[in-house]
Order: C-alpha cells, then structure tokens, then sequence
C-alpha cells in the first residue's frame, strides 16, 4: 500500500509541475514546434539536468544506491522506429500521454480527446503484438548506458550533458526572440 | 495567472523525478498506465486471452493485478494535480484548444488520432516523454537518449503540415 501512496503523491507533483510550466496546453506547447516557445525543451531538459545532477551526487555521496534504481532497458530498433512514430503523433496531438492527461484535467476536450487515443493505440499494438513481437524483442534489451557508448567515466558524461543543455538554453533563448509572436 | 518560469518548473520537475528515484527507486511514466489500463481492459473481457497473450500478459500478470499497479496510481495523481494546479491557478477551463481557423470536431478527430498513433509509438518504444525521455534520459540509458532524439524528428517532421490547425 505504502508504495501506492507514494506513486499517488509523486503523480500529484508531477502533474502540478507540467501544469505550473504551462504544458497542460496543447497550443503553448506545439510552439515547441514551429520554434515560437521553447517551454518544451527548457523545461524537460532542466528537468532532466537536474535529476541527473541529483542522482550523480546523491550516489556519490553514498544517500543512495544507484543498483536499486531501475534504468529502462534499451532495445535501440523499436525504441528508435517507436520514437519517430511518437513523434509524428505529438505533432498531430498536441500533447503527449503525461500532459494529456493534465489538460483532461484542467478541462481541455482535446486533452481527453488524446487519452482516449492513447489508450485505442496501446490496445490496438498489443491486439496486433504477434505482428510485432520479434521487432519489439529485437536487440535482446539490455541496460546501456551513454557512459558505457562513450567509454567516459559517469562524471564526464554528466558534466557533458549539462554543458550541452546550457548551450541549448543560450540557443532556445536566442531563437525565442527573433521568432514572430504567432506561427 | 501566467506561467512559472520555465526554468524553475524544470527545476521543480526534475526534484519530483529525483523523489522517484530515492523513494521509489524508479523514475515518472504514463504510457505505461495505458498498457496496464488497456491490459486490465481484455483481461476483464478475455481472462484467459490475457493471460496467455505475450504483451498484455505482462501487465496482467502484476502482483494485485493490473488495477494495483504504480504507474496507474502515479497517473491518477497526475490527474488530481493538474486540476488543482489549473483550479488554483485560475486556469481550469472547458475548452477546445485550437487555432481560429480549426473546428473542434477536426481539432477533437486530431487529438484522438494523434494520440492513437503515439499510442503505438510508446508501445513499441516501451515509454514516452516520461518513462523513456525524463526518465531514462536522467539515468543517460542509451535507448532512451535515442527514443528523445528520433520523437522530435518526428514531431519536427510532420509539424510544417500542421501549422494551419493552430492559426
């Protein structure tokens, strides 16, 4: 039960959060897109710097155990072909299933609109799964990681990825203000 | 009331992604409430077809069943926060987001296509811009960094065609 009420209370955050940021909107968030808000990229990959950076010192400094963390396995075909179909489908929603479900919430039709989607495409790939199975399997799935791509100690990597994203925060801000005020 | 600062809702995201880690030992996600909500769907209908079947069975077949599972509970969270966020913020609104030139029926049969076809993106990639991109992009797994990388060339790819639904 404990774990339950835990995974409630984090989703409670996680949805305050992406709504706080503003991507419970379909139309703040495909400016993403045609490169008049980043508010996508900068909010995800602030995220994503600072767990990082949480996760690294956390670790380093012995408060967790990295082991006991589960990283998502890679199974690079699918995870690729998958992402390029998700992609396409974003584009054409809006929004993705996490801030789909924030605009449902916050009483946007087009939100609710692509939960029901969602849940049709998931249903239809597992009704269609013996099509798919081998190319779902392929690759084995193992956990990799970019320091293992790279042959660079973790610190390095981490240190990369955060230059990288303050190069794209310097890039965002700049495409920004030269983009027109609508698209 | 407008928008918090990007930057501070980032850092606020990736606190919440790091609580998930330290006190759930794993990070955010929410396709995979749908594989687990479409999963307990067939196996109320076809116990057995689900049982045995080799995607749905591996929801189904969960400690407590589909219905018990951490994502499902996460995202029902997501639910409640959204919508005390929006009230609390002046910004529950019954809507159609959409541009002045979209009706909401073609808006509303987007939607619903859109997410269908992410549906089967994420099923396939095992996760999407939660599972796979925050997620596995904080712990730098090689497949998630690779899913983060094609969904935007994806998206950037089909967008030019869908301007005019946002004017």
């Amino acid at each position: 039960m404990m774990d339950l009420a835990i995974a409630f209370v984090i989703g409670v955050a996680f949805g305050a959060a992406l709504e706080r940021a503003g991507l419970g909107s379909a139309r703040k968030l495909v400016g993403q897109f045609y490169l008049t808000d980043l508010t996508v990229f900068k909010v995800m990959f602030t995220a994503i710097v600072t767990a990082m950076l949480g996760t690294f010192w956390l670790a380093r400094l012995g408060v967790i155990d990295l082991s006991q963390v589960y990283v998502p396995e890679t199974f690079l075909a699918p995870q690729i072909a998958g992402g390029l179909v998700f992609g396409a489908g974003f584009a054409l929603a809006g929004l993705c299933p996490g801030t789909s479900c924030v605009a449902s919430a916050s009483g946007r039709g087009d939100g609710l609109a692509v939960v029901g989607g969602m849940f049709t495409g998931v249903l239809i790939t597992g009704l269609a799964f013996p099509l798919v199975r081998q190319f779902y399997d392929a690759d084995g799935g193992r956990v990799w990681t970019l320091p293992q791509l790279l042959h660079l100690p973790y610190g390095v990597v981490v240190g990369l990825v955060v230059l990288v994203a303050l190069a794209g925060f310097v890039l965002a801000g700049k495409i920004e203000r030269r983009a027109p005020s609508t698209f | 009331m407008k928008y918090s600062d990007p930057y501070l809702a980032g850092i606020a995201l990736g606190l919440v992604l790091l609580a998930a880690f330290v006190f759930a030992g794993r990070g955010l996600g929410a396709s995979g409430a749908f594989a687990t909500t479409a999963s307990g769907a067939v196996a109320a209908v076809a116990p057995d077809y689900a049982k045995a079947h080799p995607y749905f069975g591996r929801y189904a077949a969960q400690p407590g069943g589909p219905w018990r599972d951490w994502l499902l509970f996460e995202l029902a969270g997501v639910f409640v926060g959204g919508f005390v966020s929006a009230r609390l913020a002046g910004r529950f609104k019954r809507t159609v987001e959409r541009g002045a030139g979209t009706t909401v029926r073609s808006r509303l049969l987007l939607a619903g296509a859109g997410g269908s076809v992410m549906g089967v993106g994420a099923a396939l990639a095992r996760g999407c811009t939660s599972g796979q991109a925050l997620t596995g992009g904080a712990l730098l797994s090689v497949g998630s960094w690779g899913f983060m990388l094609m969904a935007f060339a994806g998206a950037y790819a089909v967008a030019p065609a869908l301007r005019r639904v946002w004017r």
